[in-house]
C-alpha cells in the first residue's frame, strides 16, 4: 500500500519536472536522485531491523507509537500515528533537537506515564486498554494545557500586551505573512516544523502531543491520506465551495 | 584589449542588483565580470529539495540542536530551517561583531538571497523621496519619483510582478502581470475595510515578483508554494531566472564564483579605481582584475565593507569616507508585531492552491491630512485562510474525533504584520573592527544599530491599528502581538553610503556614483538614503538600471 502511494507520488513529481523541463527547452534536473539518496541517508538514523531510533530503544519507540497512536489512532478515514510510524519520528526529534534537559524531561515523563497509566489501571500505558489510555491521554491533555496557556499569559505579561480571554490563549505570531516568515510562526496554516523545534513545551504530556501531531500530520499518510496533498496546484482559485467532510489541503510542498 | 583580468566593467555580488548590472551592462555591450564570493548555484539543476515531498525531510523541515550550534545567528529566526540551508551563510565562515543586536541573515552563492527573498515588489512615491526634505530628517534624496519610474517600467516588465493597479499616490502603480486574487475571507474584509474607513484604506493583493504569465524561459507560478527551495518553474524574480539568463546570452559575461573582493584598486592619480583585487575563496589566491566600471552590488553592509578597506592610502576611512557618512546610516523595516482574528459564516468557502501571496495594506499614516506623534508610517502584510492542521496542538483532544476533526479545515482566520520605516540615524553605524578576523584574514564588520523614539511610537499604531481594522471590519476573536523586533531581522538592510546631493553629506551621487571615484557605482542598498516602509529590492533593481545606463552613457562620451 505505502509502496504503491510512494510511487504515485514520485511519478507525479517526475512527471511536474518533464513538463516543465520541456517548456524551459530540455534543461537537465538532477534532483531527483540527490533527493533520494539524501532520504535514505536519513533513514539511516532509523534502524529498520530493530526499531530503534536516535538514542530510544525498539521498546521505547514501540510504546511511543502507542501514546502517538491513542492521540491519533487509525480510523475509517485514515491510517494512524503508528501505521505513519510516528513513534521512530518522536524518538529522533528529541534526540536530535532537544536540549539535554529537555530529552530528559521526556524520558522522565514516559515514566511518569507509564506510573499514571499503573495507578490508575494497574497495568502500565502498553498492557492497558484503548479505553483506559484514551481516558489517561484525555486528563493529561487537560493539565498539559492549563500548564502551557499560564506561561502564554505570563509571557504576555511581561511584553505589556493584553491578557487573552481564557479560551483564547493560543500564541499568535507572524502566521499570516505572505512569504516564509510564517514558516517561524506559530498557528494559522503555515506553522510545523519550525515553530515546534523552535520552543519547548514546558509539560512532558504537551511534548508528546506536538511531536506525535507534527509526525502524524507532515508524515506521507497525514498528507495524502488524512489532508489531501497536491504536488503541483497549477492554479489559485480563490474562493470554492466546501463541504463538510472534504479533507483539509495539506500545506506547503 | 581583453585579456582573462581585463573587462569592460566589474559587478561585485551576483544578488538581486547584482543581476541587473551584469544584465544591462552587457546588453548595452560592455564585456562584464561577475564577481560572486560563493559557490556557483546552478538555475533547477542545484534546487535540490525543491521537488523533495515534504515527508522526506528527516526533521520535517525543523531544526536540530547540531544546526543551531552551527548557526549561531541564523537560528535567531526563521532561516534556520532544514530545508534551504544551503543557501544561507555559514555564520561560523563569516562572523561579524555586534555592538548591539543585529541579526544578519545573508546568502553567499551566485544569486544571493533573490533565491529566498520575500518577492514582495513596491514602488516608492514621491512622498518618500522628498520626506527627508521636508521633514529636515538626513538630507534630501537626490532624486525624484520621476526620475526613477521608467526604470520601474523596465525592471517590472522583465522580473514578472503581478499586482493590481489602484491608482494610490501612496504607492504607485506599475507594469503588472494579472494579480494573484484576493481569497474570499480577504475580498469580504477588503470590502468592509474601505467602508469603514471612508476609502482611505485599502486591502489589496500583494504585488510579488511571482510571473502568473510566462515569460522568455520562465513558466507561470504553479501555487506550490515552495518559492524559497529554488523554482523548477522558474516562476519567480531570481538572479537565475532572469537576468543571469539574459547577461548570459549577450555571450558578454564572465561569470567567477568563488571570488571575494577585498579591496577596489584606487588610482589617486587619476582619481578613478582601475579594478579590484579578488581572492579565490578555496585557493585564497589573489587577482587583479582592471575595468573602466565598477559597479559595487554586494548588499548592504557589505558593498560598504569592501569600501572601508578600499583607497585607505588615501582616505584613511576607505573610498568614499571623504563626506563622513560611510558606514553610516544603517537602516531596516521594524516588524514582528500586529493582530489576527476569526472569520465568522464563511465554513462553506474554502480556496484551491497554494497562492506564495497575500494581501498588502498600503500606508495611510501621516499622509493626506494625518498626523501622528511620530513621522513616516507602516504597510501591512497579511493573508486570510482556514487553519490547518496545526492547531491540533493547542485544541484539547485526544482520539479518533480528534484526529479526523484536525485533519479537516479549521476556522478562517485573519491576520496581518506591520512593516514600519525607521528614520536614518547618522549613530547607527558599521565600521571595521580590526581586532578579529574571517576564515579569508579580512578585518570583520562591527555594527552598531538600534531603533529609536520615533520607532517605538509607530510601533503602538502597528498594533492598534490593525486590530482595530480588524475590529471595524467584523473579525472576531481579535488578538494582538508583539513577537519583539531587533534590528537586521527585517533582512531589509539599507544605508551605509547613501546617495545626496552634495559630496559634504553623502557617499553616492544622483546616479550612485561614489563622489570620490566617479567610476564606482554602488546600487544594492547601501544607496538608500530613506528606507520607506515598502520592500526594498524592486528600488534596488531600478536604481541598478538607471545607473547601468547612466555609466554606458558616461563611458561613450567618455568621461569616465
Amino acid at each position: 500500500m505505502s509502496t504503491e502511494t510512494e510511487d504515485i507520488g514520485l511519478i507525479n513529481r517526475r512527471e511536474a519536472i518533464r513538463r516543465v523541463s520541456a517548456l524551459l527547452g530540455g534543461v537537465a534536473f538532477v534532483g531527483g536522485t540527490s533527493l533520494l539518496t539524501a532520504c535514505e541517508k536519513g533513514a539511516s538514523r532509523v534502524d529498520t531491523a530493530t526499531g530503534a531510533a536516535g538514542k530510544f530503544s525498539a521498546e521505547d519507540v514501540a510504546y511511543l507509537d502507542e501514546i502517538a497512536d491513542t492521540i491519533l489512532p487509525t480510523t475509517e478515514k485514515s491510517p494512524g500515528a503508528k501505521a505513519a510510524k510516528t513513534g521512530a519520528f518522536m524518538a529522533l526529534m528529541v534526540t536530535d533537537t532537544y536540549t539535554p534537559e529537555d530529552q530528559k524531561r521526556f524520558r522522565d515523563g514516559m515514566q511518569a506515564l507509564d506510573e499514571a497509566s499503573k495507578k490508575a489501571n494497574k497495568v502500565g500505558f502498553v498492557q492497558a486498554t484503548s479505553e483506559q489510555r484514551t481516558a489517561l491521554l484525555t486528563s493529561l491533555d487537560l493539565e498539559a494545557k492549563r500548564v502551557s496557556d499560564a506561561k502564554e499569559a505570563a509571557e504576555r505579561k511581561k511584553k505589556g500586551l493584553a491578557p487573552l480571554p481564557p479560551a483564547e490563549t493560543a500564541p499568535v505570531g507572524e502566521a499570516h505573512l505572505p512569504d516564509e516568515r510564517k514558516e517561524a510562526a506559530t498557528g494559522g496554516e503555515a506553522a510545523g516544523a519550525a515553530a515546534i523545534t523552535a520552543d519547548t513545551p514546558s509539560h512532558y504530556f504537551r511534548m508528546m502531543k506536538e511531536l506525535a501531531c507534527l509526525g502524524y500530520f507532515t508524515s506521507e499518510i497525514g498528507y495524502t491520506k488524512a489532508m489531501r496533498y497536491i504536488e503541483s496546484p497549477g492554479r489559485y482559485d480563490p474562493c470554492i465551495p466546501y463541504t463538510k467532510g472534504e479533507p483539509a489541503w495539506a500545506p506547503h510542498a | 584589449m581583453q585579456s582573462a583580468t581585463t573587462y569592460d566593467a566589474i559587478v561585485v555580488g551576483s544578488g538581486i542588483s547584482g543581476g541587473w548590472a551584469a544584465k544591462e551592462l552587457t546588453e548595452k555591450g560592455l564585456s562584464v565580470l561577475l564577481l560572486e564570493r560563493g559557490r556557483n548555484v546552478e538555475h533547477i539543476k542545484d534546487y535540490v529539495n525543491a521537488t523533495k515531498a515534504p515527508w522526506e525531510y528527516l526533521h520535517r523541515g525543523g531544526r536540530t540542536k547540531a544546526m543551531e550550534e552551527e548557526y549561531q545567528v541564523l537560528k535567531r529566526d526563521y532561516p534556520l530551517n532544514e530545508k534551504n540551508l544551503d543557501f544561507w551563510v555559514k555564520d561560523k565562515e563569516s562572523p561579524y561583531t555586534e555592538v548591539k543586536r543585529f541579526d544578519w541573515y545573508r546568502g553567499y552563492q551566485v544569486g544571493g538571497r533573490s533565491l529566498m527573498w520575500g518577492r514582495q515588489s513596491y514602488r516608492h512615491s514621491d512622498l518618500d523621496f522628498a520626506a527627508n526634505l521636508k521633514e529636515g530628517i538626513a538630507v534630501d534624496w537626490p532624486i525624484r519619483y520621476a526620475e526613477i519610474a521608467p526604470w520601474y517600467d523596465l525592471v517590472e516588465k522583465h522580473s514578472g510582478i503581478s499586482g493590481t493597479r489602484d491608482g494610490l499616490p501612496q504607492l504607485p502603480d506599475g507594469q503588472f502581470q494579472p494579480a494573484m486574487p484576493l481569497n474570499c475571507g480577504e475580498e469580504m474584509v477588503a470590502g468592509k475595510l474601505k467602508k469603514a474607513f471612508n476609502g482611505k484604506r485599502h486591502l489589496i493583493p500583494g504585488r510579488v515578483a511571482n510571473a502568473t504569465k510566462q515569460l522568455e524561459g520562465r513558466n507561470a507560478c504553479q501555487y506550490r508554494n515552495a518559492c524559497w527551495l529554488g523554482c523548477p518553474y522558474g516562476a519567480y524574480f531570481s538572479t537565475q531566472s532572469s537576468t543571469l539568463p539574459a547577461a548570459a546570452k549577450t555571450g558578454k559575461l564572465t561569470l567567477k564564483p568563488w571570488s571575494i573582493v577585498s579591496e577596489v584598486i584606487f588610482d589617486k592619480e587619476k582619481k578613478r579605481a582601475t579594478g579590484v583585487r579578488a581572492m579565490d575563496a578555496i585557493t585564497e589566491q589573489t587577482t587583479d582584475y582592471s575595468a573602466k566600471v565598477i559597479f559595487l552590488c554586494a548588499s548592504t553592509i557589505n558593498s560598504t565593507w569592501l569600501l572601508l578597506r578600499s583607497a585607505t592610502d588615501v582616505w584613511p576611512g576607505g573610498l568614499g569616507s571623504s563626506s563622513g557618512e560611510l558606514g553610516h546610516n544603517l537602516m531596516d523595516h521594524h516588524f514582528r508585531c500586529g493582530a489576527e482574528g476569526v472569520l465568522e459564516g464563511m465554513e462553506d468557502k474554502y480556496y484551491y492552491g497554494r497562492r506564495p501571496n497575500g494581501f498588502y495594506i498600503p500606508r495611510y499614516r501621516n499622509l493626506f491630512g494625518d498626523k501622528r506623534d511620530y513621522l513616516r508610517g507602516f504597510g501591512y502584510q497579511g493573508s486570510a485562510g482556514r487553519e490547518g492542521w496545526s492547531r491540533a496542538v493547542k485544541e484539547l483532544g485526544v482520539g479518533p474525533a480528534f484526529k479526523d476533526g484536525m485533519a479537516l479545515p479549521g476556522q478562517w482566520t485573519i491576520g496581518a504584520t506591520a512593516f514600519g520605516e525607521m528614520l536614518p540615524n547618522h549613530a547607527n553605524q558599521i565600521s571595521l573592527d580590526t581586532t578579529k578576523k574571517d576564515k579569508w584574514g579580512m578585518p570583520v564588520i562591527k555594527i552598531d544599530c538600534a531603533t529609536g523614539e520615533n520607532e517605538a511610537r509607530m510601533r503602538k499604531d502597528m498594533i492598534a491599528d490593525m486590530a482595530d481594522m480588524l475590529e471595524q471590519t467584523g473579525v472576531k476573536k481579535v488578538k494582538t502581538y508583539d513577537n519583539e523586533y531587533f534590528p537586521g531581522m527585517g533582512i531589509h538592510e539599507m544605508g551605509t553610503a547613501r546617495m545626496g546631493k552634495a559630496p559634504k553629506t553623502s557617499v553616492l551621487n544622483s546616479h550612485n556614483q561614489v563622489w570620490d571615484a566617479p567610476n564606482v557605482f554602488v546600487t544594492d542598498g547601501s544607496c538608500m538614503t530613506s528606507a520607506a516602509c515598502v520592500n526594498p529590492s524592486l528600488t534596488y533593481m531600478a536604481l541598478t538600471a538607471r545607473a547601468a545606463d547612466f555609466a554606458v552613457n558616461e563611458l561613450n562620451r567618455r568621461n569616465l
